[in-house]
């Protein structure tokens, strides 16, 4: 293996940071920097897409290091898509002031993406990690000027550094336990001994870092702060690309690494392994996250504790395993993300507009922007798994993969669990939508906006206004039609 | 041809919102009106075969999880369709002098409209709770935007009622597919479930349909429901969608599980006839009128789970009339109640209406009320005798002993329509008002609109063959009756 050879399949993320430099410099030296970096994003991206698309079916690097498979291609493909949709809500944010170094950023954090899925070896999913939450840790601070933005910084970095060490400890240990740290090895060393309490410690300590990064209950305490603090992008760049390629990288882990003490989660039947964990952790998300969900008053806190719900439901499909339970974990998570950018983006248009991202901001929504209001409305019938769109099919697919695992229904319990969320999750986003469609306007300038309404330019506007109706209507296809993205994800399974 | 009543009726949502204001009450009609004459078409048509759910579009969706668009038709959907047909043209009708967001008013309302149309054809389950569940959200704005007397809370009333229904209704789909291997309405009602699957998974699809439809004692959304509405979406909670849940439980709970309906029957049997005594005994005492109506409704459809509970043709045949003879009577009552009375007098209190001499003022109004209670009540002659009488006979053979305590609602049931009536229409209070209340008069639309109503129930009424004839076939083809 020469260094051309690994250029050549390394290109992709290769691609990805020269446009972070190349961001990053036409941001220091361009006076209008605010309209050239996104551009030379974009172009970078599409280069990288490109080169994505180039690669060879199947490659594997030094023991699982990278690994190019079409699984792994079609997630780097979604997570840079999901980044580059997270760079128009940058233009409703004006505190951000260099938006050069903001975009450069958002394309690291894209890097990080890309190796996490697109390897198969616990030191470089770390690696990936790391870099990652580094990137989304000064994303989350980004805006000097606010202080809760540094405090979902600071709070995110906390919490992160020590799901991180957790990680990194639980790693030593299965490493130690099986002497290797490829996923495909370790999953052939373990099907040869049995569940010692040391590996099960380091498999527990292991999952706690992928909790927190899917902010699974009792993991979840950075979100609401760093979902309502962030700038918009930010958070929404956290609720999204983040959360599929920590979705990709943790099936991955449980269904390859550790596949063989995959235990049962079975309700009265319950045999120790990884899924009677993560089964603890989806019920207890599910359920604190909607119950929690049900008294905020803030449109973002009740995203990030709806997030701590759905990321419950996602897991769901882990649990239940096997190739149909992986693919609809992914369907789920990678439609979950598409609908949260554009929660999110109509949040950011309407904090511009009203002052304030607290519910009464939205009250009367309707009559002053018909247009945000029917978009925001496909976005939250969305999350609530309302027909006829893309995440009614992600939770039908979800529910019945899941019904389906284990004997004899064992996993009925947490479908029920499940449904009876989703069932009070209907009540908090219900209550949004009649602020926008029942309630009458509140007064511009009122005592619930923290900050000035902002104009925007009219390309600001289009481009913020665009890419919302693309999200929309990308929800409302992937209802319709979910064939298009299933039957991708299922037939890059191996 | 039938599939077109679901796509006209969509299209004329769109079309609603994109054309200027003063069209929308047309528009609006017109996609009602063509979905009517669509069904009457096919109702009349005799080349086509009711007594078996028969495909009329199939088309693969997702072929991975075994999703087809699909749609079928036999004998009781083409009646619901019918009475959907009628109850919208009506609803339209009545409210066609919207001037509040006209446009997003007939958008929600047809949405309704045509998510019941895609219930009533849908033979794919997933299809039919994906129309299922649109339903609910439109019904919540026309009745939070649009409503009246403490309307958010009863549209988030129904609205949460009809969730907690749709989730019971989401783990019965997901049961029958895992199990079954299918989402086909026809080849599940073929296959033979595990007998414990069926045990837990009837009560759990049948419940969460019944909702619905009205069920003791998950009934509650109703009344305040229907007060809350707008009298175009009373009109259609009690015409269509309430029919909505009858229809489903019967179609996809008892026919896909024989077995588990069996085990639950008399259950059954007895929320039924406890809806129909309590809620009858309950509409005896309220003083709003449309709160007397909205608990009649309770009382009405606890009829059609008493028919579903008979387990013969004759008893199910019955429930399915009832269902077409209450849609029919329900709107007819809210029309009045909400648009004829409510609109002008803006009281429904019984006692206050009792000294407006609302007879001379509004005599077009008292005919028609007359009418609808006659019906209400069972009066010979009209749809509802004929419907109720069905059902009865139905249950004789099998539950003698819930005929008889149904014969003490049915009385309860005469004396609070009458005791309404005369407080409403004909009571004595008249002397302390000196002469009728200046009230503007019944328009033509409201004129036609009721006139549809009435002429439906007495046709049916005194020639019930005519729909009994499409329903006992198709009735009898059900395996549960086998």
């Amino acid at each position: 293996m020469n260094y051309l050879d690994l250029l050549k399949l390394a290109a992709p993320e290769t691609v990805v940071v020269v446009t972070a430099l190349a961001v990053l410099t036409v941001g220091l030296t361009n006076a209008r920097a605010s309209l050239f970096c996104p551009i030379v994003a974009i172009i970078g991206s599409a280069l990288a897409v490109a080169a994505i698309l180039k690669l060879p079916t199947h490659a594997n690097l030094f023991g699982g290091m990278l690994v190019i498979s079409p699984l792994n291609s079609l997630f780097k493909i979604v997570c840079l898509v999901l980044a580059l949709l997270t760079i128009p809500l940058i233009s409703s944010e004006k505190s951000l002031r260099n938006p050069g170094e903001y975009i450069a950023l958002i394309l690291l954090g894209a890097v990080g993406l890309m190796l996490l899925v697109g390897s198969e070896e616990l030191l470089m999913i770390f690696i990936g990690l790391e870099l990652l939450g580094l990137s989304l840790y000064v994303l989350a601070a980004f805006d000097k000027t606010d202080i809760r933005s540094a405090e979902a910084g600071l709070k995110y970095f906390l919490f992160g550094s020590t799901a991180s060490a957790f990680t990194l400890f639980g790693i030593s240990l299965v490493y130690g336990m099986s002497g290797t740290t490829s996923l495909a090895l370790i999953g052939q060393k373990l099907t040869t001994t049995t569940l010692q309490p040391l590996l099960a410690v380091g498999i527990v300590m292991t999952l706690v870092g992928f909790a927190f990064k899917i902010a699974a209950a009792p993991f979840h305490l950075w979100a609401p702060d760093a979902y309502q603090g962030a700038p918009i992008p930010s958070s929404a760049f956290i609720a999204s690309g983040s959360k599929v390629a920590s979705f990709v990288v943790l099936g991955k882990i449980v269904l390859v690494g550790f596949g063989p003490v995959h235990g049962s989660a079975d309700w009265h039947a319950m045999i120790a392994g990884w899924s009677p964990v993560l089964a603890v952790l989806a019920a207890l998300s599910i359920l604190l996250g909607n119950f929690v969900a049900l008294a905020q008053t803030n449109l973002r806190r009740l995203l990030a504790y709806s997030a701590v719900a759905h990321g419950g439901y996602t897991l769901l499909g882990i649990i239940a395993g096997g190739r149909d339970g992986f693919s609809a974990t992914l369907f789920y998570t990678s439609v979950y993300a598409v609908t949260l950018i554009g929660a999110f983006a109509v949040v950011g248009a309407v904090r511009r507009e009203a002052g304030g991202d607290d519910l009464q901001n939205f009250s009367g929504l309707a009559a002053r922007s018909p247009f945000l209001a029917a978009c925001m409305s496909i976005f939250l019938l969305s999350l609530a798994g309302l027909p006829p769109l893309a995440g009614f099919f992600g939770k039908f697919y979800l529910f019945s993969t899941a019904f389906r695992a284990g004997g004899n229904h064992g996993l009925l319990w947490l479908v029920v669990l499940a449904l009876f969320g989703s069932f009070i999750s209907l009540y908090y986003y219900l209550i949004p939508l009649k602020m926008m469609f029942v309630d009458s306007p509140s007064e511009p300038g009122s005592r619930h906006s923290s900050q000035m309404p902002v104009r925007l330019g009219l390309t600001h506007r289009f481009v913020a206004n665009a890419t919302i109706a693309l999200l929309a209507a990308a929800v409302l296809f992937f209802g319709v039609m979910p064939q298009t993205l299933a039957d991708r994800i299922i037939s890059s399974l191996p | 041809m039938i599939a077109w009543t679901i796509y006209i009726t969509f299209a004329g949502a769109i079309v609603v919102l994109i054309l200027p204001r003063f069209l929308a009450s047309w528009t609006a009609l017109a996609t009602t009106l063509a979905g009517f004459v669509i069904s009457a078409a096919t109702f009349f048509c005799n080349s086509v075969d009711l007594a078996h759910f028969n495909t009329i579009v199939r088309v693969p969706w997702f072929p991975a999880l075994g999703i087809n668009y699909h749609l079928a038709l036999d004998g009781i959907s083409l009646v619901l369709i019918l009475v959907t047909g009628i109850a919208a043209i009506s609803a339209v009708l009545f409210s066609w002098d919207v001037e509040d967001r006209a446009k997003e008013f007939f958008f929600w309302l047809l949405l309704v409209v045509a998510g019941s149309y895609g219930v009533f054809l849908s033979a794919d389950l997933f299809l039919l709770f994906l129309f299922y569940e649109l339903v609910i959200v439109p019904k919540y704005f026309l009745i939070a935007i649009f409503g009246s007397t403490n309307k958010e809370y009863g549209a988030m009333k129904l609205t949460l009622y009809s969730f907690f229904g749709g989730a019971l209704v989401f783990l019965g789909i997901i049961a029958a597919y895992v199990s079954g291997g299918s989402l086909d309405l026809i080849e599940l009602s073929k296959f033979q479930f595990l007998p414990q699957l069926q045990a837990w998974a009837f009560p759990v699809l049948f419940l969460g349909f019944a909702v619905l439809a009205g069920i003791w004692p998950l009934h509650t959304w109703a009344p305040t429901g229907h007060v809350a509405a707008p009298t175009a979406g009373s009109m259609l909670l009690a015409g269509i969608v309430m029919k909505l849940g009858a229809y489903a439980a019967l179609r996809v709970a008892i026919n896909l599980f024989p077995f588990g309906f069996q085990i639950w029957r008399p259950w059954i049997a007895v929320l039924a006839v406890v809806g129909i005594v309590y809620a009858a005994a309950v509409a005896l005492r309220q003083r709003d009128l449309k709160f007397v109506i909205g608990y009649s409704s309770v009382s009405h459809m606890g009829f059609v789970l008493l028919g579903f509970a008979t387990a013969n043709a004759i008893g199910v045949s019955g429930s399915v009339l009832q269902i077409f003879s209450h849609g029919v009577i329900g709107a007819l009552l809210f029309a009045v109640a909400g648009r004829m009375i409510y609109r002008r007098t803006h009281t429904r209190e019984l006692d206050a209406l009792a000294t407006m001499d609302l007879r001379h003022a509004l005599p077009f109004a008292a005919f028609t009320f007359v009418i609808a209670s006659a019906a209400s009540m069972g009066i010979p002659g009209f749809s509802g005798f004929a419907a109720e009488i069905t059902i009865l006979i139905g249950a004789w053979k099998s539950l003698p002993l819930a005929v008889w305590i149904t014969g003490v609602g049915m009385v309860l049931m005469a004396a609070f329509t009458l005791r309404a009536l005369k407080r409403a229409f004909f009571d004595v209070d008249v002397a302390s008002t000196t002469s009728a209340p200046e009230l503007p008069p019944i328009t033509i639309p409201e004129k036609l609109g009721a006139s549809l109503l009435m002429f439906a129930t007495l046709a049916v009424g005194l020639y019930p063959k005519l729909l009994l004839d499409r329903i006992q076939p198709a009735v009898q083809a059900m395996r549960f009756l086998k």
